[in-house]
């Protein structure tokens, strides 16, 4: 990037704040954080009143619990929005802080992987329980 | 990565103090950033001491006496002296503000005066504003409209939509809010900053104007719009007390307004 950047140093300031034009997208990933967060909040709430609910139960209450279809729904929604959503705000972090275009797509590759990772270890167990 | 240390030569150092005559009676210290692109030393802080009895009200003030009768290789910008041009915003006591809207004594202790943050610096308290002014090219900020304009008459518009851009027409381009938001620090060569935002929107907002869709499809990015992360640093340091973070949220409901 930097090389680049001073390689075009002649180029007028218009052109290179204009660069290569708006990308057209943007908005489906900024309504999509929004909306994940929103969607957290009664999840998150439910969350901890299961915990709660299940304070101190053994195995066999919390499998009973987890078999119903109600609560293995609420829990594998409250993995999904979590994940996606953390995926959504880590991406931002990167793009806002890493100006290195390999070390960037490289940490944004390593970064989904690992919440795809663990997103998919959460939505495994709940099944286990649930089914 | 973000930078968060300063390069070498660029640390700034302590400078001189310049004393006010013995029989000032009410002194303040003015420290103020120095940096002369020909001496090529580092930047220092020099502090020169004001006798307020002997001085105007406001940041601008001071400055002007200070180069008027102390140190006249001060360098500042400065033109009207009364909140209109835009000219001397300057970081004051850690926001950024306009020197002449500054009271003195709403400031306690030492008076610390820098450069608007994150932009190169020309000479002392003088940034370099070219890419913001680029930035402000590029959002296209005139009357865009096929229709043309009644004969011998202004284009009309009703007193409710006029009242639309109300709040927007106000900015004088300072850039004390794209100077204070840490997302243009760290991403301002994509990102096109507050100030910028809110001129799109005031002509997106303008009933007058035709081409909303187009100024629309030119801020539909993932760094031209939507680097704002709603930090409100912009609406916290205008000096004209707008609100640019309200207009940059206008932009993106508008943009979720027209998928639906």
């Amino acid at each position: 990037m930097n090389e680049v950047n001073s390689a075009r140093k002649m180029r007028s300031a218009l052109g290179q704040v204009r660069g290569y034009g708006p990308a057209k997208s943007g908005l489906r990933h900024w309504r999509a954080q929004r909306l994940s967060a929103i969607a957290l909040l009664p999840l998150t709430f439910y969350f901890v009143i299961s915990i709660l609910v299940l304070k101190g139960a053994n195995q066999v209450a919390v499998r009973a619990y987890m078999h119903e279809p109600w609560n293995a729904v609420l829990f594998l929604g409250l993995a999904v929005c979590l994940f996606y959503h953390a995926q959504l705000g880590l991406e931002v972090v990167i793009e806002d802080y890493i100006h290195n275009e390999g070390r960037r797509v490289l940490l944004l590759l390593l970064m989904r992987g690992s919440v795809a990772f663990f997103g998919l270890l959460a939505t495994i167990s709940i099944l286990k329980l649930a089914l | 990565m973000v930078e968060s240390t300063l390069p070498r030569n660029s640390r700034v150092t302590e400078g001189r103090l310049l004393k006010a005559a013995p029989d000032a009676k009410r002194l303040k210290a003015f420290k103020i950033y120095r940096w002369n692109p020909d001496d090529g030393g580092n930047p220092r802080v020099d502090t020169y001491e004001i006798d307020l009895d002997a001085c105007g009200p406001m940041v601008l003030d001071a400055l002007i006496k200070i180069k008027n009768e102390i140190d006249s290789t001060l360098t500042f910008r400065r033109s009207c002296r009364e909140g209109i041009c835009g000219s001397c915003a300057m970081n004051i006591d850690g926001t950024n503000t306009l020197a002449c809207l500054k009271p003195i004594d709403e400031i306690k202790g030492a008076v610390a005066i820098n450069p608007l943050p994150h932009m190169p610096v020309i000479k002392d308290l003088v940034p370099d504003l070219t890419q913001a002014y680029a930035q402000y090219h590029s959002i296209e900020p005139w009357l865009q409209a096929e229709t043309s304009a009644p004969p011998d008459a202004e284009r009309r518009q009703s007193q409710e939509e006029r009242a639309q851009i109300d709040g927007l027409w106000e900015c004088i381009l300072c850039f004390c809010c794209t100077t204070s938001c840490p997302s243009y620090w760290w991403n301002g060569d994509r990102y096109l900053g507050p100030a910028v935002l809110m001129a799109a929107y005031r002509w997106i907002a303008d009933s007058r104007d035709e081409n909303a869709g187009h100024r629309l499809d030119a801020l539909q990015d993932p760094f031209k719009l939507y680097r704002c992360h709603t930090i409100m640093n912009c609406a916290e340091a205008c000096p004209k007390g707008l609100n640019p973070a309200e207009a940059i949220g206008n932009i993106k409901r508008l943009m979720v307004e027209r998928q639906e």
